[in-house]
């Protein structure tokens, strides 16, 4: 607060210097946790996404519940896809169509919007993704645990925000 | 070549009108006075109508209670980020630059006229917001305001409005020290707290050019003149400009943090050098922090995102550790100079822990270094953001920043302005004792009560976690109905600990006469620790029996949680699905 002698610059102190050399090497650890989880870890933030129209990504969607259309549910298709390519619309206010996977199996999930920015949040298994109008998120998935699960939306999304909930099935092998 | 530059000869310094202040000797610009009273009392403002939509908020996501209906529920809240996040913020900020710019310096107010067009700039702003986020139907569109999401345009004007105000009152602000510089007011360096927060204002300035990046063209956007705007630049965009912003309180709060150490045991930076060092990394790499929005974004990939989220590599995290020693640290360098010399901790238990500004400071470190800062990296951790991104976790880390933190700290210096800068009494003191403490157990209780709901999958910005009205059930766990209720009880208590100051900082400018200020302290006694610190010497500070060894076990201890917390999350990322 005050203005300081006109010579400041001195040494570090002992315990400064130590928690200096303990801070930076805690700094380098956190950035070295990402780059290893990436190469190691089996969780990574999916990275491949196209442009897309919401006219191309709705007529995409309902293509691939025609094809794989097992049954209805509150007016919604569910959906049994073979292992590959699978599609999820979010738009105000629901998650379009209900899948059905099956545990173990590995998936490309495509994630896009026709309206807004909505969120994707998997519950119980809590995991988030941002789902955006003119992108199509590839979203490599590989459900390991089996039960029926929520597709809230966490991004808001006006009014009918809290009424947008989705479901999903994964049945066990 | 000898190019030796001639000594600039010193300008005749301008005479202005002046007051000496009888406590700190510092000369005191009555122009300046003026613009940091009015520009308080508009934060105050702002805060009491944040503060109130706050607790009908809590009290409608507080299952149990669920006050408001969905619309009022998602309006109170866009107002509620604005009026706090933006406008209590940034006017108590810009009246924090002009006190550091002029009374600091012995300097003058550079340009008051000015100063005051800004201020009805912002003023006018902020007023237009709350009136089109209250009138128009249409503007429920939360602080965010994602495209293609459309808010009524004078809600982007408004914006605008008050960011040009705002970019204005930062020129008077590097203005005024050009000034005294010119004008000889100070000599040598500036002290750490002005070069602390013309810290913050270098980063408002990148903050608000970035605001004017996202709303100018969201403005024509909104009026239909630009036809596309893609939602993905929109939110790179408005989170170089929401994400800054929040380092901008940081680098005030931290400033304040020193001024409150200054002024409540009499504590100087232990070594100058060190902490400045700290503000340039902030100054250098804190704005990479925006990334954090977007990790789970389309449309970048991991190599972008890990830099950016890491802050080139966490170089702007080790300013605050720094931080997080200096000032603890100098604390007690300056009480194990007054003889509290036992042990490891009896300069922590003899610290004046009636003094509101010691209580706040200590409140404010706490929360925003334990919590906030804590939870703030791990979020912003690339992988492990994909299980907290968008859950309460999210508010309950901004909660213990700006609140828990840097509101605290707001709070605790407004109660020295009561004296020094409003000259008036400090009434209610017993109050002011209490209140850091109220306000900040109410907070911890908020932001505790948030990241856990938000650890069980609670999504933020959601009006009704029931899903009653949904198509199909959702399974959250049953223990969020507790979860849910301790930050509804939280925000009844932080509430309660926000009137409590309003209540006080009404109570002393409105009652009583004018008066000079006879002491420092408000509470703890009629010492003047500033007074006592000037002659305190570096050669007394290096004693050994003074060294900062309690400091460096509450720091290890720190960072053993700080370890705990972050690794415990991975082994949470660990245990979901398989995603690439």
């Amino acid at each position: 607060m005050l203005p300081p002698p006109t010579l400041w610059w001195r040494n570090l102190g002992r315990y400064e210097k130590n928690w200096l050399i303990i801070a930076f090497i805690w700094c380098i650890l956190l950035t070295a946790m990402m780059p290893l989880w990436f190469s190691l870890g089996r969780q990574n933030v999916p990275a491949t996404s196209y442009r897309v129209t919401p006219k191309q990504y709705l007529q995409t969607v309902n293509n691939f519940v025609q094809q794989y259309k097992i049954g209805e549910e509150k007016g919604i298709p569910v959906v049994e896809p073979p292992a590959g390519d699978v599609y999820l619309l979010g738009r105000q206010w629901q998650w379009y169509p209900i899948l059905k996977l099956k545990k173990g199996v590995q998936y490309r999930l495509h994630l896009s919007s026709t309206d807004v920015v909505h969120g994707l949040s998997i519950q119980p298994v809590n995991l988030n993704l941002t789902v955006s109008p003119g992108y199509d998120y590839v979203v490599t998935l590989t459900p390991t645990t089996s039960g029926d699960f929520s597709l809230v939306c966490n991004e808001y999304c006006l009014v009918g925000h809290h009424v947008m909930v989705g479901k999903m099935i994964v049945d066990e092998k | 070549m000898t190019a030796i530059t001639a000594p600039r000869s010193q300008p005749a310094a301008q005479e202005f009108e002046a007051r000496t202040c009888p406590v700190t000797a510092l000369k005191v610009d009555l122009a300046a006075e003026k613009l940091i009273i009015a520009n308080a009392v508009s934060a105050v403002v702002c805060l009491s109508l944040g503060g109130l939509f706050a607790l009908l908020i809590a009290l409608t996501r507080w299952q149990a209670v669920h006050l408001l209906d969905p619309v009022w529920f998602y309006r109170l809240i866009t107002a509620h980020g604005i009026d706090m996040l933006v406008a209590w913020i940034v006017f108590f900020e810009i009246g924090g630059l002009y006190f550091g710019s002029t009374v600091l310096l012995n300097a003058r107010m550079a340009a008051p006229k000015v100063a005051w067009a800004a201020y009805g700039l912002m003023v006018l702003g902020g007023l237009m917001v709350n009136v089109v986020i209250f009138t128009t139907n249409t503007s429920d569109v939360m602080f965010t305001a994602y495209v293609p999401m459309k808010a009524h345009p004078l809600f982007y004007l408004s914006y605008i409005i008050f960011a040009v105000g705002a970019l204005i009152a930062l020129g008077v602000f590097f203005g005024n020290i050009a000034v005294a510089k010119r004008e000889g007011r100070y000599q040598g360096s500036l002290p750490l707290v002005v070069f602390g927060l013309a810290t913050a204002a270098i980063l408002a300035v990148y903050t608000l050019l970035e605001g004017a990046m996202t709303f100018v063209p969201a403005f024509f956007w909104s009026l239909g003149i630009i036809k596309d705007f893609d939602p993905m630049v929109y939110r790179n965009l408005f989170w170089g400009f929401g994400h800054p912003a929040q380092q901008v309180n940081l680098a005030a709060m931290v400033s304040i943090w020193y001024m409150l150490v200054g002024i409540t045991v009499g504590g100087k930076p232990v070594n100058e050098k060190l902490s400045r060092l700290a503000f340039i990394l902030y100054l250098f790499f804190i704005n990479l922090g925006s990334v954090h929005h977007l990790l789970v974004d389309p449309g970048t990939g991991f190599w972008y995102k890990m830099f950016n989220t890491s802050y080139g590599m966490y170089l702007a995290v080790l300013g605050s550790l720094i931080h997080a020693f200096s000032i603890p640290a100098a604390i007690e360098i300056a009480l194990r100079l007054k003889g509290y010399k036992n042990g490891l901790f009896e300069w922590l238990r003899k610290a004046p822990w009636k003094e509101p500004g010691w209580g706040g400071l200590i409140m404010s470190i706490f929360i925003f270094g334990w919590i906030g800062g804590v939870t703030g990296v791990t979020l912003g951790t690339e992988q492990i953001n994909m299980v907290a991104h968008n859950t309460m976790r999210i508010p309950g880390h901004f909660h213990s920043t700006v609140v828990g933190g840097t509101t605290t700290a707001f709070m605790a210096i407004s109660y020295y302005l009561i004296p020094l800068i409003f000259r008036k009494e400090l009434k209610l003191k017993k109050w002011a004792t209490w209140q850091p403490y109220v306000y900040g157990i109410g907070m911890i209780l908020v932001s505790v009560g948030m990241i856990t709901s938000g650890l069980q999958g609670v999504s933020r910005r959601h009006w009704d976690i029931s899903f009653a009205n949904a198509s199909f059930p959702v399974t959250i766990p049953g223990t969020v109905e507790i979860t849910l209720a301790i930050m509804g009880i939280g925000a009844i208590i932080a509430v309660t600990g926000g009137i409590m100051f309003v209540a006080i900082i009404l109570t002393s400018i409105l009652t009583g006469p004018r008066k000079e200020a006879s002491q420092l302290l408000l509470v703890t006694g009629s010492n003047n620790p500033l007074v006592e610190s000037a002659k305190v010497t570096y050669e007394d500070m290096e004693k050994p029996s003074v060294q900062p060894k309690g400091t460096f076990v509450l720091v290890l201890a720190f960072l053993m949680w700080f370890m705990l917390y972050y690794f415990g999350n991975w082994w949470l990322l660990g245990r979901t699905w398989f995603i690439k």
